[in-house]
């Protein structure tokens, strides 16, 4: 879509657009190419020198069992992440769109999670299950669960996917509300009058056509999962224990600013970026599609 | 709604109590912790109603912070933060309002190769290119200061996407009515375009104002200066390791203090948050 009504100067559009070029290009190109550029080097052990050593550095990536492990780690996480949170805010927005009383206050009431910072989010659910403090701990001990996250692989993963999901559902809960006040009336009415019960509407017509939301805010909470979460993991478990909950995100802040091992790092940088393009692509053509639709 | 159903509709209600119960038991939690000294809270279980201290430790956070882990106080971490969820996207608006002005009303050589080449930015987050992004920053001698802390956040895609999405919809006549005038494209952008886009601004500030707040690795790069901290970055350094040693009733009431002015931005201007959330995602 172009404007048929333009105006003319030789030099102003370019003075426009400066500004926001300059900064792109100082704060997003130029890293971005040394972080290619780096992920071809190789530094000696001191730092002093570096040499042009091509893919090695891809091929030590993906021999490094510890990197695989990460890769695996980030699936399971992301996927927990995304298929809970949706699934809880699924049930909740079907809900808030059923109530007409007090709907304004529990919409109010639910969505404010979102203004929470996911380091504060961690920090919060860490107290709660806080090993000797926690009054979650405490429950759990009642009921004979031995739980401490500081130690165990799975409690540790848990952990962060619960104070991730609480951070994310006001997001998705929004999105599936608009969905759903946007599903025609009359398709609901037609069903109920053939006699199709509220359970039957929802699985043959409502979630149908929520379908479009629902693949936006997988491949959202996807992402979130791979970038945001950051701030849960650093304030939480830190990538602990033995590395059980070391997303791909913090493994390269962990190898570069902890380790300083810039190539190392770099690397895994160049692969988070092809992933996040090969995401946001999936998210656009899906976009386009519903354009069509 | 279809029909009258009284069951599904107490079950509706009951789903959203929990729902609510769910979302709210680590604030409460966490409010009844920051009114508690650090004893009553070590005590397996910790009291679960608020105790007369709140006072107390709020008054210490905010004017002199905690005694391990950061000792700033956490009120110039507020500030920070507050420089942060204001520059961010006063900045933003600033610079994307004007290119996307020059990308919808000229056209000019290059063009679209400078509307790709600010789209592409969108797929890079600052987590993927962190090493180098803090290099550049460490060579330019922004390490612990606000233009540090602000300016590289300030490009985004998501701006200029959203004004130029909407001047797309301001009817042709508007622009041709002003150039029949003899108006230069300036005053129209001050006078037609700017007035109308005071709604998607709004938007847009409350989007950027939270999304402002709650950075998190970025000054987490590159403060190193206590003084520095935003009120995020300031809990996470007061979690000293143990759970004994932590003082955990001043770590909840700065974990309150950073949730307040974000919650309230959402609370009170929820209209602007959706419309600002359910467009910059488009």
């Amino acid at each position: 879509m172009e404007k048929r009504v333009v105006f003319r100067s030789a030099w102003l559009p370019y003075a426009l657009v400066a500004p926001q070029l300059a900064i792109t290009l100082v704060f997003f190109f130029w890293p971005a190419g040394q972080a290619v550029w780096f992920s071809f080097l190789q530094q000696d052990a001191f730092g002093l020198s570096s040499e042009f050593v091509g893919l090695q550095n891809f091929e030590n990536l993906f021999g490094d069992e510890h990197y695989l492990k990460s890769f695996k780690i980030t699936a399971v996480f992301s996927l927990l992440v995304a298929f809970s949170g949706i699934a809880i805010s699924l049930v909740l927005a079907t809900a808030a769109d059923r109530v007409i009383r007090g709907a304004l206050a529990y919409k109010t009431l639910l969505i404010w999670p979102y203004a929470v910072a996911p380091a504060v989010a961690g920090v919060l659910w860490a107290f709660l299950f806080a090993p000797s403090v926690g009054i979650i701990t405490f429950v759990l001990t009642k009921v004979g669960v031995e739980w401490n996250w500081v130690l165990q692989e799975d409690q540790a993963m848990t952990l962060v996917v619960i104070a991730s999901v609480w951070k994310q559902i006001s997001y998705n809960f929004l999105f599936f509300l608009a969905g759903l006040q946007s599903v025609p009336k009359s398709l609901i009415e037609a069903a109920a009058i053939d006699g199709a019960g509220p359970l039957r509407r929802f699985w043959t017509i409502v979630f149908p056509l929520l379908s479009p939301t629902t693949f936006f805010l997988l491949v959202v909470n996807i992402v979130y999962a791979f970038f945001e979460t950051f701030g849960v993991i650093d304030a939480t478990t830190q990538g602990g224990p033995a590395g059980a909950t070391q997303i791909l995100v913090y493994k390269v802040y962990h190898d570069g600013v902890k380790s300083a091992d810039i190539g190392g790092s770099s690397t895994q940088s160049v692969v988070l970026m092809v992933i996040v393009i090969a995401l946001t692509v999936a998210q656009f053509r899906f976009i386009e599609r519903k354009v069509q639709y | 709604m279809v029909e009258n159903r009284p069951l599904l509709t107490l079950w509706s209600h009951a789903v959203l109590l929990a729902g609510i119960a769910l979302v709210a038991f680590p604030l409460y939690v966490t409010f009844v912790a920051s009114t508690r000294t650090l004893e009553e809270i070590l005590q397996v279980p910790m009291p679960l109603l608020p105790g007369p201290h709140l006072w107390e430790n709020y008054s210490q956070v905010l004017s002199s912070g905690t005694t391990r882990g950061a000792t700033a106080p956490v009120g110039q971490m507020m500030l920070n933060s507050l420089v942060m969820a204001l520059v961010i996207p006063l900045g933003k608006m600033a610079i994307s309002v004007i290119s996307a002005f020059a990308i919808v009303y000229f056209r000019f050589p290059l063009r679209n190769f400078f509307f790709w080449m600010i789209f592409v930015t969108l797929m890079l987050p600052v987590e993927v290119r962190i090493i180098p992004t803090f290099k550049v920053i460490a060579d330019l001698g922004m390490l612990n200061s606000y233009a540090g802390l602000t300016i590289p956040l300030i490009a985004s895609a998501t701006a200029t996407f959203l004004f130029r999405q909407f001047f797309m919809t301001i009817p042709d006549e508007l622009a041709e009515a002003a150039r029949v005038d003899g108006a230069s494209p300036m005053r129209f952008f001050m006078d037609v375009l700017l007035p109308l886009s005071k709604t998607t601004m709004a938007a847009l500030f409350v989007i950027q104002f939270i999304y402002g707040w709650n950075q998190y690795l970025w000054p987490l790069l590159i403060t190193t200066d206590e003084s520095m901290y935003t009120s995020v970055i300031g809990i996470k350094r007061m979690i000293v390791g143990g759970d004994a040693l932590t003082e955990w009733h001043l770590v909840m009431a700065t974990a309150i203090l950073a949730m307040l002015p974000p919650a309230l931005v959402v609370v009170l201007m929820q209209k602007w948050f959706v419309k600002g959330l359910v467009e910059t995602e488009k």
